[in-house]
């Protein structure tokens, strides 16, 4: 698994067995997204702070074409974790082709996701939404909701981009089902911290 | 230990100098540059703060590179010397140096769990100095914010001389810093939980390993909050947004406006509807963790120390340990105690008040634990010693000032003052150097293999420690007789008059103490050249880094992973042949 590229893990049974009993490269990436949580709920404090203390806070998104789209949005992603689960499994069943395909249908599903929240983001921008002014109100609203998606958004496309160089890499036998394993932990991350965004960012702003 | 010693090498030592010394994977070389970049950062810190205490009781003198200072500069002078010292010698030296060299030696590990994000880590760090440096260069200087970095004076570009683009590089120097450290901590964590060798458990690791896993689970979860407020800060200042900045402030005479080019329309756009206090909220939250980033360590340094040099184990292994993440844990809880004068709802500061109360229990335990290891104890007054006790002396000494500025009652006459100043330099500034020097002192013999002069050590210890108490204790006394911090012309304030005599004592008492920093440089590289060769274990000391050759080879343990069969400090074991007992004695030798 992803341990073996480890220094020291060669020793095998000399080494003090891990409380985790993990790979160290697993552990570092469930370390990676608590750090990672942490900068998201940093900004999401930010965000409820800001939205609590500004009287008439903008609520502009109706039901379509926001909600709407946040629905296919959020149907799109949940479908891609679901698929990176089934590529997880198959890797580690040994099953190379079935594993490629897998993560290559994720990979797609991202990119899909992307594609959606681009064009959303180019709507919002059509009806005045700046990162520092809206029509609609306080120019707060713009900068949580650009900051907010944009490093949630910029988390999928570096995500997309890793399972492409960690699939490629399996193909080739550079890496193993560890490592197709471990970002399909980041991915579900990913896939979580959207389920934070959505009601926060969307539906606490749909218009009464 | 001899056996190990002549053991084959199972990885390759590289060759090349570039490998070696430069972009090297070993952790000992990149405690090693770590160590020498916070030792280049403490004398540019120091030389700041040298230029202040001339400043503040001689403000007609001219100074090098900055003529007569003016209050912009100083402010400047002690924003830099703040961030330099704080990020790049206290976060650096203990945690990333000393942390990087021996967290893998001691738990019998060949190096670090990932050596080239060990690599990276550090290379960014440099990259961060770099930039923090290069704000000293461009058009308007270096900030003037304070090593907090509070908005809305960091957030508005207009709003002093260094708030341009010198702020700019200090917020993307302070983010590559945070990146650097998380990339620290994800190592440090992993290579504790996963490389001990077999027998070390983490109940038989040496309280300075605890001290670095600790540290680097602080480091895991504060860095983030600062990497968010400074994105958002860079977002305020570069793109028009109001994160941080109320509406309707006025700077010099003008409403504050973000930078040009961004008002589609030809209107012009004006801040509205931020909150300060939201930065102060990012801030803290990483901001108190990080105080016991810069501190436990120096914590775990002494414990090591302590038992050791008194041919003790330590007291109470185990409580030592609670009161690590006892530390650590309350440490997140507690950072509105920094805010009790920025307005706070009273249950809030009375909440973040007892928590910060709370942390004195721990930190008691410790205290008196160290007691404890001392007394009765066979004590060797070598150098490392002495600054282990220092340390302790200085961890009281500042720390109990810490339950006056911990009641918001005391707080507000007391903030803003000197009292803060002193205690935070106590506790924080010169007790985690002590712990800096105690580990130089202690591991200098492994690293460069050549023990350290005694009597320069001595002159050092000596002089330093008396003069810190000269140079911080009557700040305290400046406090609470209403002396405000950060002001930059005392002579022209009459109120101020009766205690210049004082504020004179303490920078002729900071001048002799930097003066004897050079005779601690002397010895270090002096020894590095022409000291008594050491022996592989000149303190007779139990832990494994005293089992493998100084310096230790490439992998550490000549390919071998050693086993472990005791605990870390088995000192004067009833029974036993010699007055300690190393970790990798056969279990025989002192049956417990």
């Amino acid at each position: 698994m992803g341990g073996s590229h480890v220094v020291g893990a060669h020793a095998g049974h000399a080494l003090e067995e891990s409380p985790y009993r993990i790979p160290s490269k697993k552990l570092v990436m469930w370390l990676f997204i608590m750090s990672d949580a942490v900068t998201f709920a940093a900004l999401l404090f930010a965000y409820g702070y800001l939205r609590n203390a500004t009287p008439g806070w903008p609520r502009p998104f109706h039901f379509s074409p926001t909600v709407i789209n946040a629905m296919i949005m959020t149907f799109v992603l949940v479908t891609s974790g679901f698929t990176m689960l089934i590529a997880m499994r198959a890797a580690n069943l040994g099953n190379k082709a079935g594993a490629l395909r897998w993560t290559f249908i994720t990979a797609v599903a991202g990119i899909i996701f992307a594609l959606l929240h681009i064009r959303e983001w180019i709507g919002l921008i059509g009806e005045g939404l700046r990162l520092f002014q809206n029509p609609w109100g306080s120019g707060l609203f713009g900068a949580a909701f650009f900051t907010i998606t944009g490093l949630h958004l910029s988390h999928v496309v570096g995500g997309v981009i890793a399972l492409a160089v960690v699939a490629i890499g399996y193909q080739r036998g550079r890496y193993d089902a560890g490592h197709i394993e471990i970002w399909g932990l980041y991915w579900h991350f990913v896939d979580i911290v959207w389920m934070f965004v959505v009601p926060f960012v969307y539906l606490l702003n749909i218009a009464h | 230990m001899s056996e190990q010693a002549h053991a084959v090498h199972a990885h390759a030592a590289p060759t090349g100098f570039i490998r070696k010394y430069i972009f090297s994977l070993d952790h000992k070389m990149i405690g090693l540059q770590y160590y020498f970049l916070a030792l280049v950062a403490v004398f540019v810190g120091m030389f700041l703060s040298l230029l202040m205490r001339i400043h503040l009781v001689w403000p007609e003198a001219s100074l090098p590179w900055f003529g007569h200072i003016k209050p912009e500069q100083y402010l400047t002078l002690l924003t830099m010397h703040g961030t330099i010292m704080v990020f790049f010698v206290l976060t650096t030296a203990p945690q990333s140096g000393f942390g990087n060299y021996f967290l893998p030696i001691q738990i019998g590990a060949p190096d670090m769990a990932f050596p080239t994000l060990n690599m990276l880590s550090f290379w960014t760090t440099f990259v961060s100095f770099m930039v923090m440096l290069a704000a000293f260069f461009v058009e308007g200087g270096a900030p003037l914010s304070g090593w907090t970095n509070y908005a809305p004076l960091s957030a508005i570009p207009s709003a002093g001389p260094g708030q341009g683009l010198g702020e700019d590089l200090w917020i993307i120097s302070i983010a590559l810093f945070s990146v650097a450290s998380l990339m620290g901590a994800l190592n440090f964590i992993t290579t504790t939980l996963d490389l001990r060798a077999r027998g070390m458990s983490l109940f038989r690791m040496p309280l300075t390993c605890w001290a670095w896993f600790v540290t680097a689970m602080l480091g895991l979860l504060a860095f983030g909050v600062l990497l968010a407020g400074g994105i958002l800060l860079l977002l305020d200042r570069n793109l028009g947004t109001s994160f941080f900045v109320p509406g309707g402030l006025n700077i010099n005479g003008n409403l504050s406006f973000p930078p040009g080019g961004l008002n589609p329309g030809g209107h012009p756009i004006t801040h509205t509807g931020g909150s300060p206090l939201l930065w102060q909220h990012l801030f803290w939250f990483f901001g108190h963790p990080e105080v016991y980033i810069a501190i436990l360590p120096g914590m775990g340094v002494a414990s090591q120390l302590l038992s050791t040099f008194s041919r003790k184990p330590i007291f109470g292994y185990k409580a030592m340990v609670y009161a690590i993440l006892a530390i650590g844990i309350l440490g997140f809880l507690v950072w509105g105690h920094h805010m009790f004068m920025s307005g706070m709802s009273p249950y809030s500061a009375f909440a973040f008040s007892v928590m910060t109360m709370a942390i004195g229990v721990p930190s008691a335990i410790k205290t008196f634990n160290w007691l404890g290891t001392i007394w009765g104890g066979r004590v060797r007054f070598h150098t490392p010693m002495l600054f282990a006790i220092g340390f302790v002396s200085l961890f009281v000494s500042g720390g109990l000032s810490g339950p006056f500025l911990a009641q918001p009652v005391l707080d507000i006459p007391l903030h803003d003052t000197y009292f803060v100043v002193g205690h935070f330099h106590l506790i924080m500034g010169v007790a985690a150097i002590f712990g800096i020097f105690a580990a130089t002192y202690y591991w200098f013999p492994k690293m460069f293999g050549r023990m350290m002069n005694e009597t320069l050590g001595r002159i050092h210890f000596f002089v330093t420690l008396l003069g810190t108490y000269a140079v911080f204790m009557p700040m305290h006394y400046l406090g609470m007789a209403g002396h405000p911090r950060r002001y930059s012309q005392l002579t022209e304030l009459n109120f101020l008059q009766p205690l210049m005599p004082l504020q004179k004592f303490m920078s002729i008492a900071a001048f002799i103490t930097i003066a004897v920093q050079f005779v601690f440089v002397i010895n270090l590289f002096w020894s590095m050249k022409k000291g008594k060769k050491a022996e592989i274990n000149p303190w007779e000391a139990t832990t494994l880094e005293w089992t493998v050759p100084s310096p230790p080879p490439h992998d550490n343990f000549g390919g071998v992973t050693p086993v472990v069969n005791h605990g870390p400090y088995e000192y004067s074991v009833p029974g036993a042949a010699k007055d300690y007992t190393m970790q990798t004695d056969p279990a025989t030798v002192a049956a417990h």
